[in-house]
Order: C-alpha cells, then structure tokens, then sequence
C-alpha cells in the first residue's frame, strides 16, 4: 500500500505554509525513509571509527557495515564480482573519475568521445575538461522531435578515434528511459565502451549490468533514497585495472616512498582519502526499500496511474507543451512549458500550494538550447507519490497558469 | 512622496494581504503595469545575474536623481524589481547609497519570497546599490 510506504518517510508528514507538502522533486533528490535514518544514526552512534586501518573494535564495526554495502550494491545491479563496485560521493564524481582517468589512459590528441545532446551537465562538462587537457574531440549525439535519443545516427558518428561514448539511461529532463542495450551493441561492435549515467535510470529501472554488458555505470545515492555524498561507480575490471587512480592519499596505496608508490587492488585504488563511512551503509536500506516498492503490486499500479494520468492531463492541454512525450518509454518525470508563463512564476506560485516542483535549465542547458526555451517546469514522482497527489498537482497548475495569463 | 514614505505605503500595502496566493496577485498586477522596457535595451550588460528569470536594470541621472526603468520575462519578478524601481526611482544617490533596504525584510519578500538564488531578489538590491554608487563623489 502506498500509504503504508509513506509511513516510512517521516518528512512527507510535513507542512508548509500552513498546507500538506506534496514533494514532486524527487529527480532532484529523493527523501528519505526511517531505515535509512536509523542506519545512519547508528552508524554515528555505534559504529563510527575510521574504516579498515584500525584494529579496534569500532573500526569493524564501520568497516563491516562499509564493505557490506558493496556486496548489496553488487547484488542490486548484478556486477560480476564485488571489486566492481568503487563508492564515491555521487554520480558527478563517478563521471569525473572516469572521464579523467579513462581519459588519461586511453585519450590521445585527435581521438573523439561521444555524449547525447540530452544529458545532465555533469555527464557533459568532465568530458569537456578531458577533451581539453588531451585536445580531443567531444561529439554530440541528437534527439528526435518526441525527445527519443537518434541512436540510429549513432552509427554514423562512431569513427576510428571514438574512444568511448557517455549516455544517460534516463534523461534527468525528458524523462524517458533510454535504449542503452541497444547504444552498448552498437558501440561494442565498433570496439567502443560505453559509460550509463544512473542518476534517474537506478531509481526507475532494474539494472542488471552484465546482461546490459554497459563498461561503467554510475548513480547517486540521494536520488535512490540513500544519504547524500554517496553513490557508485560500477566498471569493467578491466577498464578499472587499466585506469591510473583518480586521486591520491588514504586507502588508495599498497606502499609509499619517494622513489616508487605503488597501489592498492581494486576497489580501493579508486577510493581515496577516508570514506564515506557513516553515509555509504545507507545504500543498504534504500535498496531494501527500491526492491521492496518494486515487487509491491500496490505500488506499480498507482505509479502507473500517476503516469498515464499526468501524461494525458499534460498532453491534452494546449497551453502545455510537453518535452519528451514518447508514451512507451516514460518514467512518472514531466518537464513541461506554459504559454505565456514563465516556469519561475509557476514554481514560485505553486510552491505556496504546497507543491514542491524544479523550475529552470535543470542543469541541461545544451538541451534547453535545443528545445529553444529558457527552462522549464517539472514535477518528478516516487513511489510514496499518490494519484491524489498527482491530482491535486494538474488542478494547482490550472489554478497557477490562470493566476498568470 | 520621500523615499520614507514610499516605504511606508508599500509595507501597508502589503499588509492588506494575509494569504501568500493574494501578495503574489498583487506583484504580478504590479508587474504588469510597470512601464515599458525597450527592446534595444536588454542586453548583457543590463541584465542581472543570479536570477532564474532574466531581469534587466536601467538607471538615468536627471537632476541629480537616480531613475530606475527594469524589466524581467518572468511576471512575479517583474513584479518585485517593479516595487524596487517604484521606491527608488527618483532618490539621489547618497540616499540609495545610505538605504539599508530593510522595508523589503518587513513586508516578507526577502523569507518568503528568496529562500535560494532562485528569484535574485538580492542581486537586484545589489545592483541598484552598485548604479548608486558609481561615479559618486
């Protein structure tokens, strides 16, 4: 029952402005339910001692509850060994890592890397700063008219000096998920890897990251319910074993001397400094909580709901133009314009209803660009969402739009 | 009217309204009455950074007064910028300058209204304070 999943998050219960919080930024970030509360509190309270070094009894305590969050995210997106699985503080950090390292070994002057038109900046800009370092060329892949990648030019813009093409599973913006088996076959057959971001797709999809054969793929854990600052780069061992570390210090060396440093095996090698020992045993909950909302049929159902009603709401009002409107492969994401009202005007508005919404570029400006606005309006659902919720958010943009054209 | 009594009208003004729905009808009815802004004259320079929105900020010295004319595509901030421009429109520097633009605290706008960089409200005080000061002896 929806409800009762609602019951498990305490900050749904809250007002404000004296009115019911209804939160549809979820894309944004997730809230979060009182097991992942109750895993950090008694990490802090009865498990917090820096992790691995030490051999007292604390410093097990952490470690344990550390290393057997890598085995649960290893088994949530079904990585072949646990050495897969390097933690980070999100899915910006994990693109960073890779950009740069993957970069730094494999990206030579001339060579070319491929992302689409639709992704998140923090899919686009480190492949810039890598691009600029090493005096490579960075390629776009475009959309369609309903928001659909054009992976059938892809082919096309696959050459001998691509060297590896960064694809978002779903776009933070469009809210549709993404042909990335299709994108992986097309690349692996050019010899080319393929980095998912995660960021919406771990939070919507089931990731099976062999069956998908991605050679990395990222997310972060705020999005999927977990505590912010932690999130995950799974990859290939043999990219992993073939990349320089990313940053240096802490856990990540075998031994240190001036004359030679050497490094830690994977995944350490990746983690550098002391990590995230408190926030990354949140991943555990959360996941627990993903599955669980996945397998309740309760909680499909009114997920369904909310997409199909939102969807058709939007779709059939003609001052409303809806980005992203490929029916098949939605996810309950909306990003939308008015005519003849701005979206901040909106937010601002609809916020003193109670309705928690993102207004502006939503950090994908090239794709705003594209679509020939300045930004947008969206509402992004999860699945304590309720169709009453979703109803009470179309009759507030109606009242919103009336109040301003 | 002196800048105090401007002041003054706007917080009462404001004061008629309980509901936070109604203060906003009342900035976008500001706003769509503020005066027309050029076209020619929304360009870089003009225009305010740190707004979600796009607002753009002129001033001319007359007579040793500062008037303001301001625009913004989006209506509430219009709306806002137009109470700012409605207030100090007509003061001399010195008086801006000096001005702890604390009546914006008083009526809400500044809790309410700018909880995040989202609407820039600080950034337009900012600016008009910056035209101010410039040239200033």
């Amino acid at each position: 029952m929806v409800e009762e999943i609602r019951k498990q998050f305490p900050a749904l219960s809250a007002r404000v402005y004296g009115k019911p919080l209804v939160y549809l930024d979820n894309a944004a970030s997730a809230q979060r339910p009182q097991s992942v509360v109750d895993t950090w509190t008694q990490s802090v309270l009865a498990g917090n001692a820096n992790i691995h070094r030490a051999v007292h009894y604390l410093a097990g305590v952490a470690t344990e509850a550390y290393e057997g969050a890598r085995d649960c995210v290893q088994a949530f997106i079904h990585a072949a060994s646990r050495e897969d699985i390097v933690f980070t503080s999100g899915a910006t950090a994990a693109v960073n890592l890779v950009a740069s390292s993957f970069g730094e070994a494999f990206l030579q002057e001339g060579d070319e890397v491929i992302v689409s038109l639709a992704e998140h900046h923090s899919n686009i800009v480190p492949w810039q700063l890598v691009c600029e370092r090493k005096k490579a060329v960075l390629k776009v892949l475009d959309i369609r008219e309903n928001g659909v990648l054009a992976v059938d030019t892809l082919e096309k813009l696959l050459s001998q000096r691509t060297k590896i093409v960064a694809i978002s599973h779903i776009s933070n913006v469009l809210g549709l998920v993404n042909p990335v088996q299709e994108i992986v076959a097309v690349c692996h057959k050019h010899g080319v890897p393929v980095l998912v971001d995660g960021a919406q797709g771990v939070v919507h999809e089931p990731i099976d990251v062999q069956a998908l054969d991605c050679d990395f793929y990222v997310f972060s854990g705020h999005k999927l319910y977990a505590a912010t600052g932690t999130g995950v780069l799974y990859g290939k061992r043999k990219w992993l074993d073939a990349m320089p570390p990313y940053m240096g210090g802490g856990e990540m060396i075998k031994s240190v001397s001036f004359a030679k440093t050497t490094y830690a095996p994977l995944p350490e090698k990746f983690e550098a400094g002391t990590q995230n020992f408190n926030g990354v045993p949140t991943l555990v909950p959360a996941i627990r909580f993903v599955q669980a909302s996945r397998e309740d049929s309760d909680v499909q159902k009114e997920q369904a709901a909310i997409t199909e009603y939102v969807y058709t709401k939007l779709m059939e009002d003609k001052r409303i133009t809806l980005y992203g409107t490929a029916r098949e492969y939605k996810i309950p994401l909306f990003s939308f314009a008015v005519k003849g009202a701005h979206h901040e005007d909106l937010a601002l508005i609809m916020d003193k209803m109670g309705i928690a919404l993102r207004s502006g570029q939503m950090c994908a400006e090239p794709l705003m660009d594209r679509l020939g606005v300045t930004g947008l309006l969206r509402a992004s659902f999860a699945p304590y969402n309720t169709l009453a919720e979703a109803e009470f958010f179309i009759r507030s943009l109606n009242k919103a739009i009336d109040m301003l054209v | 009217m002196s800048l105090e009594d401007k002041k003054q009208q706007i917080i009462e003004d404001f004061s008629i309204y309980d509901e936070w729905l109604d203060k906003y009808e009342y900035l976008i009815e500001l706003g769509k009455n503020l005066e027309a802004f050029p076209e020619e004259k929304k360009t870089e320079e003009r225009l305010i950074k740190g707004c979600q929105s796009r607002v753009w900020l002129d001033s001319e010295l007359r007579d040793g007064r500062l008037y303001f004319t301001a625009d913004s595509d989006a209506i509430i901030t219009k709306g806002i910028i137009s109470l700012l421009v409605g207030v100090y429109s007509g003061c001399t520097k010195e008086e801006i300058v000096a001005d702890d633009f604390g009546f914006i605290a008083e009526i809400g706008l500044k809790d309410n209204l700018s909880p995040t960089r989202a609407n820039g409200l600080v950034s337009m005080i900012e600016r008009i304070k910056e035209l101010a000061g410039q040239g200033r002896q």
